[in-house]
Protein backbone atom coordinates (compact mmCIF):
# COMPACT_ATOMS: atom_id res chain seq x y z
CA UNK A 1 0.00 0.00 0.00
CA UNK A 2 2.17 2.79 -1.28
CA UNK A 3 1.66 6.45 -0.54
CA UNK A 4 -0.35 5.78 2.59
CA UNK A 5 0.39 7.57 5.83
CA UNK A 6 1.40 5.59 8.89
CA UNK A 7 1.32 6.26 12.61
CA UNK A 8 4.40 5.76 14.82
CA UNK A 9 2.87 2.45 15.90
CA UNK A 10 2.78 0.96 12.42
CA UNK A 11 5.91 -1.18 12.94
CA UNK A 12 4.25 -2.90 15.91
CA UNK A 13 0.96 -3.88 14.28
CA UNK A 14 2.24 -7.14 12.80
CA UNK A 15 3.44 -8.34 16.22
CA UNK A 16 -0.17 -8.25 17.38
CA UNK A 17 -1.68 -9.92 14.31
CA UNK A 18 -3.24 -6.80 12.84
CA UNK A 19 -5.13 -6.82 9.58
CA UNK A 20 -4.15 -3.52 8.01
CA UNK A 21 -6.29 -1.60 5.53
CA UNK A 22 -6.38 1.75 3.73
CA UNK A 23 -8.45 3.93 6.01
CA UNK A 24 -8.94 7.31 4.34
CA UNK A 25 -5.33 7.48 3.18
CA UNK A 26 -3.91 5.91 6.34
CA UNK A 27 -2.55 2.42 6.69
CA UNK A 28 -4.32 1.40 9.89
CA UNK A 29 -5.37 -1.80 11.68
CA UNK A 30 -9.03 -2.64 11.10
CA UNK A 31 -8.75 -5.50 13.59
CA UNK A 32 -6.24 -7.52 15.60
CA UNK A 33 -8.27 -10.61 16.54
CA UNK A 34 -11.88 -10.04 15.45
CA UNK A 35 -14.04 -6.94 15.43
CA UNK A 36 -16.71 -8.65 17.51
CA UNK A 37 -14.24 -9.98 20.11
CA UNK A 38 -12.56 -6.59 20.40
CA UNK A 39 -15.94 -4.88 20.69
CA UNK A 40 -16.97 -7.16 23.57
CA UNK A 41 -13.57 -6.71 25.23
CA UNK A 42 -14.12 -2.94 25.39
CA UNK A 43 -17.70 -3.30 26.67
CA UNK A 44 -16.72 -5.77 29.40
CA UNK A 45 -12.99 -5.20 30.17
CA UNK A 46 -10.88 -2.83 28.08
CA UNK A 47 -9.16 -2.32 24.76
CA UNK A 48 -6.24 -0.23 23.55
CA UNK A 49 -6.55 1.70 20.29
CA UNK A 50 -3.93 3.47 18.23
CA UNK A 51 -5.61 6.71 17.19
CA UNK A 52 -2.42 8.59 16.38
CA UNK A 53 -3.81 9.46 12.95
CA UNK A 54 -6.07 12.04 14.63
CA UNK A 55 -4.97 15.64 14.13
CA UNK A 56 -3.86 18.10 16.80
CA UNK A 57 -3.70 21.86 16.39
CA UNK A 58 -2.43 24.30 19.03
CA UNK A 59 -3.91 27.77 19.23
CA UNK A 60 -1.98 30.10 21.52
CA UNK A 61 -1.79 33.80 22.17
CA UNK A 62 -3.49 36.74 23.91
CA UNK A 63 -6.60 36.32 21.72
CA UNK A 64 -6.70 32.50 21.77
CA UNK A 65 -10.03 32.35 23.63
CA UNK A 66 -11.71 34.84 21.30
CA UNK A 67 -10.31 33.05 18.28
CA UNK A 68 -11.52 29.61 19.35
CA UNK A 69 -14.89 31.09 20.33
CA UNK A 70 -15.26 32.46 16.80
CA UNK A 71 -14.33 29.14 15.18
CA UNK A 72 -16.42 26.68 17.20
CA UNK A 73 -20.11 26.21 17.94
CA UNK A 74 -19.70 25.45 21.64
CA UNK A 75 -19.05 28.06 24.33
CA UNK A 76 -15.68 28.06 26.07
CA UNK A 77 -16.18 31.28 28.02
CA UNK A 78 -16.65 29.31 31.25
CA UNK A 79 -14.28 26.48 30.38
CA UNK A 80 -11.65 25.95 33.07
CA UNK A 81 -8.06 25.00 32.51
CA UNK A 82 -7.87 21.18 32.31
CA UNK A 83 -11.40 20.92 30.98
CA UNK A 84 -12.33 19.74 27.51
CA UNK A 85 -15.38 20.35 25.38
CA UNK A 86 -16.87 18.77 22.25
CA UNK A 87 -17.76 21.14 19.42
CA UNK A 88 -18.13 21.63 15.69
CA UNK A 89 -16.42 23.93 13.23
CA UNK A 90 -19.12 25.18 10.91
CA UNK A 91 -19.34 26.89 7.55
CA UNK A 92 -21.31 30.14 7.38
CA UNK A 93 -24.31 28.12 6.07
CA UNK A 94 -24.27 25.90 9.14
CA UNK A 95 -22.75 22.85 7.42
CA UNK A 96 -19.97 21.10 9.31
CA UNK A 97 -16.27 21.53 8.55
CA UNK A 98 -15.38 19.03 11.26
CA UNK A 99 -16.21 17.94 14.79
CA UNK A 100 -13.52 18.24 17.42
CA UNK A 101 -12.45 18.26 21.04
CA UNK A 102 -11.11 21.50 22.51
CA UNK A 103 -8.74 21.20 25.47
CA UNK A 104 -8.05 24.28 27.54
CA UNK A 105 -4.40 23.95 28.54
CA UNK A 106 -3.90 27.53 29.68
CA UNK A 107 -5.70 30.89 29.73
CA UNK A 108 -4.19 31.53 26.30
CA UNK A 109 -3.61 28.01 25.09
CA UNK A 110 -5.98 25.53 23.47
CA UNK A 111 -5.43 22.13 21.91
CA UNK A 112 -7.88 21.20 19.16
CA UNK A 113 -8.21 17.53 18.27
CA UNK A 114 -9.60 16.97 14.79
CA UNK A 115 -10.34 14.11 12.42
CA UNK A 116 -7.45 12.56 10.51
CA UNK A 117 -9.15 12.81 7.13
CA UNK A 118 -9.80 16.52 7.70
CA UNK A 119 -6.41 17.69 8.94
CA UNK A 120 -5.37 19.63 5.83
CA UNK A 121 -8.84 21.09 5.31
CA UNK A 122 -9.23 22.08 8.95
CA UNK A 123 -5.80 23.66 9.25
CA UNK A 124 -6.47 25.72 6.12
CA UNK A 125 -9.87 26.68 7.53
CA UNK A 126 -8.48 27.64 10.92
CA UNK A 127 -5.59 29.63 9.42
CA UNK A 128 -7.86 31.55 7.09
CA UNK A 129 -10.55 32.28 9.70
CA UNK A 130 -8.51 32.81 12.85
CA UNK A 131 -8.95 36.21 14.47
CA UNK A 132 -6.76 38.32 16.76
CA UNK A 133 -3.26 37.81 18.04
CA UNK A 134 -2.72 34.04 17.97
CA UNK A 135 -0.22 31.52 16.75
CA UNK A 136 -1.52 28.34 15.19
CA UNK A 137 0.54 25.20 14.95
CA UNK A 138 -0.33 21.87 13.42
CA UNK A 139 1.37 19.37 15.72
CA UNK A 140 -0.39 16.31 14.28
CA UNK A 141 2.66 14.48 13.00
CA UNK A 142 4.66 14.75 16.19
CA UNK A 143 1.74 13.81 18.43
CA UNK A 144 0.59 10.26 19.02
CA UNK A 145 -2.70 9.28 20.62
CA UNK A 146 -3.60 6.05 22.40
CA UNK A 147 -7.10 5.34 23.68
CA UNK A 148 -7.57 2.91 26.55
CA UNK A 149 -11.28 2.28 26.79
CA UNK A 150 -13.46 0.04 28.92
CA UNK A 151 -14.54 -0.64 32.50
CA UNK A 152 -11.08 -1.72 33.71
CA UNK A 153 -9.20 1.11 31.94
CA UNK A 154 -8.75 3.19 35.09
CA UNK A 155 -7.62 0.25 37.22
CA UNK A 156 -4.95 -0.76 34.70
CA UNK A 157 -3.70 2.74 33.97
CA UNK A 158 -3.61 3.64 37.67
CA UNK A 159 -0.99 0.96 38.26
CA UNK A 160 1.26 2.75 35.76
CA UNK A 161 1.14 6.26 37.18
CA UNK A 162 1.47 8.15 40.47
CA UNK A 163 -1.21 10.65 39.40
CA UNK A 164 -4.58 9.91 41.00
CA UNK A 165 -6.73 9.12 37.99
CA UNK A 166 -9.95 9.19 40.01
CA UNK A 167 -9.38 12.95 40.21
CA UNK A 168 -9.66 13.21 36.43
CA UNK A 169 -13.41 13.53 35.83
CA UNK A 170 -15.23 12.92 32.55
CA UNK A 171 -14.19 15.56 29.98
CA UNK A 172 -11.27 16.80 32.05
CA UNK A 173 -7.57 16.07 31.64
CA UNK A 174 -4.17 16.33 33.28
CA UNK A 175 -1.07 17.47 31.46
CA UNK A 176 2.44 16.08 31.98
CA UNK A 177 1.29 12.89 33.62
CA UNK A 178 3.99 10.24 33.79
CA UNK A 179 2.63 6.91 32.64
CA UNK A 180 5.28 4.18 32.85
CA UNK A 181 7.89 6.92 32.68
CA UNK A 182 6.38 8.52 29.58
CA UNK A 183 5.07 12.07 29.71
CA UNK A 184 1.46 12.18 28.50
CA UNK A 185 -1.64 14.29 28.52
CA UNK A 186 -4.28 12.05 30.10
CA UNK A 187 -7.85 12.88 29.16
CA UNK A 188 -10.97 11.12 30.41
CA UNK A 189 -12.72 11.06 27.08
CA UNK A 190 -13.37 8.53 24.37
CA UNK A 191 -15.25 7.36 21.32
CA UNK A 192 -16.67 4.06 22.51
CA UNK A 193 -19.47 4.80 24.97
CA UNK A 194 -17.35 3.35 27.79
CA UNK A 195 -15.31 4.93 30.55
CA UNK A 196 -11.69 5.34 29.56
CA UNK A 197 -8.83 7.60 28.68
CA UNK A 198 -7.22 9.18 25.67
CA UNK A 199 -3.48 9.69 26.03
CA UNK A 200 -1.61 12.27 23.99
CA UNK A 201 2.13 11.90 23.83
CA UNK A 202 5.23 12.47 21.80
CA UNK A 203 5.19 10.25 18.72
CA UNK A 204 8.60 8.83 19.60
CA UNK A 205 7.32 7.51 22.95
CA UNK A 206 4.21 5.83 21.56
CA UNK A 207 5.55 2.36 20.66
CA UNK A 208 7.03 1.80 24.13
CA UNK A 209 3.88 2.96 25.92
CA UNK A 210 1.64 0.84 23.68
CA UNK A 211 3.63 -2.26 24.60
CA UNK A 212 3.72 -1.39 28.31
CA UNK A 213 -0.03 -0.84 28.57
CA UNK A 214 -0.79 -4.11 26.82
CA UNK A 215 1.70 -5.93 29.03
CA UNK A 216 0.34 -4.36 32.22
CA UNK A 217 -3.28 -4.95 31.23
CA UNK A 218 -2.92 -8.44 29.87
CA UNK A 219 -4.13 -10.20 33.02
CA UNK A 220 -7.06 -7.76 33.23
CA UNK A 221 -8.18 -8.62 29.70
CA UNK A 222 -6.90 -5.54 27.88
CA UNK A 223 -6.52 -6.34 24.16
CA UNK A 224 -5.32 -4.32 21.19
CA UNK A 225 -8.29 -3.07 19.18
CA UNK A 226 -8.63 -1.87 15.62
CA UNK A 227 -10.72 0.74 13.90
CA UNK A 228 -13.42 -1.79 13.07
CA UNK A 229 -14.37 -2.15 16.74
CA UNK A 230 -13.92 1.57 17.27
CA UNK A 231 -16.57 2.11 14.61
CA UNK A 232 -19.10 -0.40 16.01
CA UNK A 233 -18.57 0.92 19.55
CA UNK A 234 -19.07 4.55 18.61
CA UNK A 235 -22.04 3.58 16.46
CA UNK A 236 -23.88 1.86 19.32
CA UNK A 237 -23.26 4.94 21.47
CA UNK A 238 -24.53 7.17 18.62
CA UNK A 239 -21.28 9.12 18.51
CA UNK A 240 -21.21 10.69 15.07
CA UNK A 241 -18.54 10.04 12.45
CA UNK A 242 -17.48 12.79 10.08
CA UNK A 243 -18.25 11.80 6.49
CA UNK A 244 -21.30 9.79 7.61
CA UNK A 245 -23.39 11.50 10.29
CA UNK A 246 -21.57 14.81 9.80
CA UNK A 247 -20.58 16.70 6.67
CA UNK A 248 -20.61 20.02 4.85
CA UNK A 249 -24.26 19.51 3.85
CA UNK A 250 -25.39 18.47 7.34
CA UNK A 251 -25.87 20.89 10.23
CA UNK A 252 -25.07 19.98 13.83
CA UNK A 253 -28.73 20.55 14.71
CA UNK A 254 -29.80 17.94 12.16
CA UNK A 255 -27.08 15.53 13.24
CA UNK A 256 -28.22 15.47 16.85
CA UNK A 257 -25.23 17.32 18.29
CA UNK A 258 -27.21 20.44 19.12
CA UNK A 259 -25.87 20.14 22.68
CA UNK A 260 -22.54 21.35 21.27
CA UNK A 261 -24.11 24.40 19.61
CA UNK A 262 -24.50 27.33 21.99
CA UNK A 263 -26.58 29.86 20.11
CA UNK A 264 -26.98 31.89 23.29
CA UNK A 265 -23.24 32.44 23.64
CA UNK A 266 -22.30 36.08 23.49
CA UNK A 267 -19.50 35.78 21.00
CA UNK A 268 -20.24 35.50 17.33
CA UNK A 269 -19.14 32.30 15.64
CA UNK A 270 -19.03 31.09 12.08
CA UNK A 271 -22.42 29.61 11.19
CA UNK A 272 -24.24 31.19 14.12
CA UNK A 273 -26.72 33.15 12.04
CA UNK A 274 -27.62 30.20 9.83
CA UNK A 275 -27.98 27.86 12.80
CA UNK A 276 -30.07 30.43 14.69
CA UNK A 277 -32.43 30.60 11.74
CA UNK A 278 -32.54 26.83 11.44
CA UNK A 279 -33.34 26.51 15.11
CA UNK A 280 -36.18 29.05 14.88
CA UNK A 281 -37.69 27.48 11.77
CA UNK A 282 -37.10 23.93 12.93
CA UNK A 283 -34.83 21.46 11.18
CA UNK A 284 -36.22 19.69 8.14
CA UNK A 285 -34.13 16.56 8.70
CA UNK A 286 -33.19 14.60 11.80
CA UNK A 287 -30.77 11.84 12.62
CA UNK A 288 -32.71 8.84 13.95
CA UNK A 289 -31.98 5.31 15.06
CA UNK A 290 -33.56 2.56 12.97
CA UNK A 291 -33.96 -1.14 13.48
CA UNK A 292 -34.56 -3.51 10.60
CA UNK A 293 -37.62 -5.68 11.01
CA UNK A 294 -37.08 -7.57 7.75
CA UNK A 295 -33.88 -9.44 6.91
CA UNK A 296 -30.97 -7.18 6.09
CA UNK A 297 -28.40 -4.80 7.46
CA UNK A 298 -28.69 -1.07 6.82
CA UNK A 299 -25.49 0.44 5.44
CA UNK A 300 -24.14 3.90 4.68
CA UNK A 301 -25.95 5.46 1.73
CA UNK A 302 -28.93 3.10 1.54
CA UNK A 303 -32.12 5.09 0.76
CA UNK A 304 -34.93 5.23 3.33
CA UNK A 305 -38.61 5.42 2.31
CA UNK A 306 -41.87 6.03 4.11
CA UNK A 307 -43.63 2.74 4.95
CA UNK A 308 -46.48 3.50 2.57
CA UNK A 309 -44.34 4.96 -0.21
CA UNK A 310 -45.17 4.06 -3.80
CA UNK A 311 -42.43 2.78 -6.16
CA UNK A 312 -42.15 6.25 -7.65
CA UNK A 313 -42.06 8.19 -4.39
CA UNK A 314 -38.84 9.86 -3.44
CA UNK A 315 -36.72 8.65 -0.56
CA UNK A 316 -37.22 10.49 2.73
CA UNK A 317 -33.55 10.19 3.60
CA UNK A 318 -30.67 7.77 3.81
CA UNK A 319 -28.72 5.59 6.19
CA UNK A 320 -25.56 7.24 7.51
CA UNK A 321 -24.14 4.24 9.42
CA UNK A 322 -25.33 0.72 10.04
CA UNK A 323 -24.22 -2.70 11.09
CA UNK A 324 -25.28 -5.64 13.17
CA UNK A 325 -24.79 -4.33 16.68
CA UNK A 326 -22.35 -6.70 18.39
CA UNK A 327 -23.82 -5.86 21.82
CA UNK A 328 -27.51 -6.09 20.92
CA UNK A 329 -27.30 -8.54 18.00
CA UNK A 330 -29.82 -6.40 16.11
CA UNK A 331 -29.45 -4.94 12.64
CA UNK A 332 -29.37 -1.24 13.42
CA UNK A 333 -28.70 1.99 11.63
CA UNK A 334 -28.52 5.72 11.99
CA UNK A 335 -30.43 7.55 9.29
CA UNK A 336 -30.81 11.17 8.32
CA UNK A 337 -34.47 11.51 7.36
CA UNK A 338 -37.23 14.09 7.00
CA UNK A 339 -38.20 15.35 10.44
CA UNK A 340 -41.87 14.35 9.90
CA UNK A 341 -40.85 10.70 10.11
CA UNK A 342 -38.48 10.99 13.05
CA UNK A 343 -40.84 10.08 15.91
CA UNK A 344 -39.86 6.83 17.63
CA UNK A 345 -41.95 3.92 16.41
CA UNK A 346 -42.42 5.22 12.86
CA UNK A 347 -42.49 2.47 10.24
CA UNK A 348 -40.14 2.91 7.28
CA UNK A 349 -38.42 0.85 4.66
CA UNK A 350 -34.75 0.71 3.76
CA UNK A 351 -33.78 -0.14 0.21
CA UNK A 352 -31.23 -2.94 0.26
CA UNK A 353 -30.00 -4.23 -3.10
CA UNK A 354 -33.16 -3.11 -4.85
CA UNK A 355 -35.59 -4.44 -2.24
CA UNK A 356 -37.43 -2.39 0.34
CA UNK A 357 -37.00 -3.95 3.74
CA UNK A 358 -39.23 -3.05 6.70
CA UNK A 359 -37.71 -0.99 9.46
CA UNK A 360 -38.82 1.12 12.41
CA UNK A 361 -37.34 4.16 14.12
CA UNK A 362 -35.99 3.37 17.58
CA UNK A 363 -34.32 5.21 20.43
CA UNK A 364 -30.65 6.06 19.99
CA UNK A 365 -28.05 5.76 21.52
CA UNK A 366 -28.64 2.03 21.14
CA UNK A 367 -26.27 1.42 24.03
CA UNK A 368 -25.62 3.33 27.23
CA UNK A 369 -23.30 2.13 29.94
CA UNK B 1 -2.15 -19.11 6.78
CA UNK B 2 -5.32 -19.99 5.02
CA UNK B 3 -6.24 -23.58 4.37
CA UNK B 4 -7.29 -25.31 1.16
CA UNK B 5 -8.75 -28.78 0.68
CA UNK B 6 -6.85 -31.01 -1.74
CA UNK B 7 -8.85 -32.34 -4.71
CA UNK B 8 -11.49 -29.64 -4.52
CA UNK B 9 -11.77 -26.87 -7.08
CA UNK B 10 -11.63 -23.11 -6.53
CA UNK B 11 -12.66 -19.89 -8.24
CA UNK B 12 -10.72 -16.65 -8.35
CA UNK B 13 -13.66 -15.14 -6.49
CA UNK B 14 -12.71 -17.38 -3.54
CA UNK B 15 -15.45 -19.98 -3.73
CA UNK B 16 -14.71 -23.66 -3.27
CA UNK B 17 -16.36 -26.40 -5.31
CA UNK B 18 -16.59 -29.98 -4.07
CA UNK B 19 -17.63 -32.40 -6.80
CA UNK B 20 -20.25 -34.74 -5.35
CA UNK B 21 -20.78 -36.84 -8.49
CA UNK B 22 -23.84 -37.08 -10.72
CA UNK B 23 -23.17 -33.56 -12.01
CA UNK B 24 -23.61 -32.11 -8.57
CA UNK B 25 -21.27 -29.81 -6.70
CA UNK B 26 -21.31 -28.29 -3.24
CA UNK B 27 -20.19 -24.68 -2.99
CA UNK B 28 -18.96 -22.39 -0.25
CA UNK B 29 -16.37 -19.68 0.33
CA UNK B 30 -12.75 -20.41 1.13
CA UNK B 31 -10.91 -20.05 4.38
CA UNK B 32 -8.96 -17.20 2.81
CA UNK B 33 -12.24 -15.44 1.96
CA UNK B 34 -13.75 -15.80 5.43
CA UNK B 35 -10.54 -14.57 6.96
CA UNK B 36 -10.44 -11.53 4.70
CA UNK B 37 -14.09 -10.71 5.37
CA UNK B 38 -13.87 -11.04 9.16
CA UNK B 39 -16.80 -11.85 11.44
CA UNK B 40 -19.76 -12.70 9.22
CA UNK B 41 -23.14 -11.57 10.50
CA UNK B 42 -25.43 -11.92 7.49
CA UNK B 43 -25.69 -14.26 4.52
CA UNK B 44 -28.09 -14.16 1.60
CA UNK B 45 -27.88 -17.18 -0.68
CA UNK B 46 -30.14 -18.48 -3.48
CA UNK B 47 -33.14 -20.68 -2.79
CA UNK B 48 -33.75 -24.23 -3.94
CA UNK B 49 -34.89 -24.10 -7.55
CA UNK B 50 -33.04 -20.89 -8.42
CA UNK B 51 -30.77 -20.87 -11.47
CA UNK B 52 -27.24 -19.56 -11.00
CA UNK B 53 -24.72 -18.59 -13.67
CA UNK B 54 -20.96 -18.91 -13.57
CA UNK B 55 -19.22 -15.68 -12.56
CA UNK B 56 -22.49 -13.93 -11.83
CA UNK B 57 -23.71 -12.75 -8.43
CA UNK B 58 -25.58 -15.40 -6.52
CA UNK B 59 -25.86 -13.73 -3.14
CA UNK B 60 -24.27 -11.58 -0.48
CA UNK B 61 -22.22 -12.01 2.64
CA UNK B 62 -21.88 -9.25 5.18
CA UNK B 63 -19.31 -8.88 7.89
CA UNK B 64 -19.66 -6.41 10.73
CA UNK B 65 -17.91 -3.91 8.54
CA UNK B 66 -18.66 -4.62 4.90
CA UNK B 67 -20.93 -6.10 2.25
CA UNK B 68 -19.51 -8.47 -0.36
CA UNK B 69 -21.08 -10.17 -3.35
CA UNK B 70 -20.96 -13.92 -3.77
CA UNK B 71 -20.24 -15.14 -7.28
CA UNK B 72 -21.34 -18.53 -8.49
CA UNK B 73 -18.34 -20.57 -9.65
CA UNK B 74 -20.52 -22.65 -12.03
CA UNK B 75 -23.89 -22.58 -13.79
CA UNK B 76 -26.87 -24.70 -12.91
CA UNK B 77 -29.85 -25.20 -10.65
CA UNK B 78 -29.73 -24.92 -6.89
CA UNK B 79 -30.91 -28.22 -5.40
CA UNK B 80 -29.93 -27.78 -1.74
CA UNK B 81 -29.16 -24.83 0.49
CA UNK B 82 -27.62 -24.61 3.93
CA UNK B 83 -30.50 -23.22 5.99
CA UNK B 84 -28.31 -22.96 9.08
CA UNK B 85 -26.52 -19.95 7.67
CA UNK B 86 -29.49 -17.64 8.09
CA UNK B 87 -29.27 -17.85 11.87
CA UNK B 88 -25.61 -18.78 12.24
CA UNK B 89 -23.50 -17.14 9.54
CA UNK B 90 -20.53 -17.36 11.92
CA UNK B 91 -20.12 -21.06 11.09
CA UNK B 92 -18.56 -19.88 7.83
CA UNK B 93 -15.80 -18.28 9.91
CA UNK B 94 -15.31 -21.32 12.08
CA UNK B 95 -15.71 -24.04 9.43
CA UNK B 96 -15.61 -22.65 5.90
CA UNK B 97 -15.16 -26.04 4.23
CA UNK B 98 -17.61 -27.95 6.40
CA UNK B 99 -20.61 -26.56 8.27
CA UNK B 100 -20.17 -23.30 6.39
CA UNK B 101 -21.17 -24.80 3.02
CA UNK B 102 -23.70 -22.72 1.11
CA UNK B 103 -25.47 -24.51 -1.74
CA UNK B 104 -25.51 -27.65 -3.88
CA UNK B 105 -25.77 -27.00 -7.60
CA UNK B 106 -26.87 -29.37 -10.36
CA UNK B 107 -24.53 -28.42 -13.18
CA UNK B 108 -25.98 -27.29 -16.48
CA UNK B 109 -22.54 -27.15 -18.06
CA UNK B 110 -20.08 -29.57 -16.41
CA UNK B 111 -17.32 -28.36 -18.76
CA UNK B 112 -17.11 -25.21 -16.61
CA UNK B 113 -15.32 -27.27 -13.95
CA UNK B 114 -12.23 -27.45 -16.11
CA UNK B 115 -11.98 -23.67 -15.96
CA UNK B 116 -11.64 -23.66 -12.16
CA UNK B 117 -8.40 -23.73 -10.19
CA UNK B 118 -6.93 -26.76 -8.47
CA UNK B 119 -6.05 -26.53 -4.78
CA UNK B 120 -2.43 -25.90 -5.68
CA UNK B 121 -3.28 -23.22 -8.23
CA UNK B 122 -5.64 -21.51 -5.82
CA UNK B 123 -3.08 -21.54 -3.01
CA UNK B 124 -0.58 -19.89 -5.38
CA UNK B 125 -3.25 -17.39 -6.50
CA UNK B 126 -3.99 -16.41 -2.90
CA UNK B 127 -0.30 -16.07 -2.17
CA UNK B 128 -0.18 -13.28 -4.76
CA UNK B 129 -3.30 -11.46 -3.54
Amino acid sequence: MEGLKRTPLFPLYANYGAKVIDFGGWELPVQFSSIIEEHHAVRTLAGLFDVSHMGEVMIEGPDATACVQYLITNDISKLQINQAVYAALCYPNGGIVDDLLVYKQGEQKYLLVINASNIDKDVDWILSHAIGDVTIENISSKTAQLALQGPVAEKVLQRMTATDLSEIAYFTFEDDVEVAGVKTLVSRTGYTGEDGFELYLDAADAPALWEKILEEGKADGVVPCGLGARDTLRFEARLPLYGQELGPDISPLEAGIGFAVKLQKEADFIGKEALQKQKEEGVSRKLVGIELIGRGIPRNGYPVYAADAAETDEAIGYVTSGTQSPTLKKNLGLALIKADYAAIGTNLTVEIRGKRIEAVTVKAPFYKR
Amino acid sequence: MSKVVENWLYSKEHEWVEVLGENRVRVGITDFAQNQLGDLVFVEIPQVGDEVTADETMGTVESVKAVSDLFSPVSGKVVEVNGELEDSPEVINSDAYGQGWMIVIELSNPDELSGLLTAGQYAAFVEEE
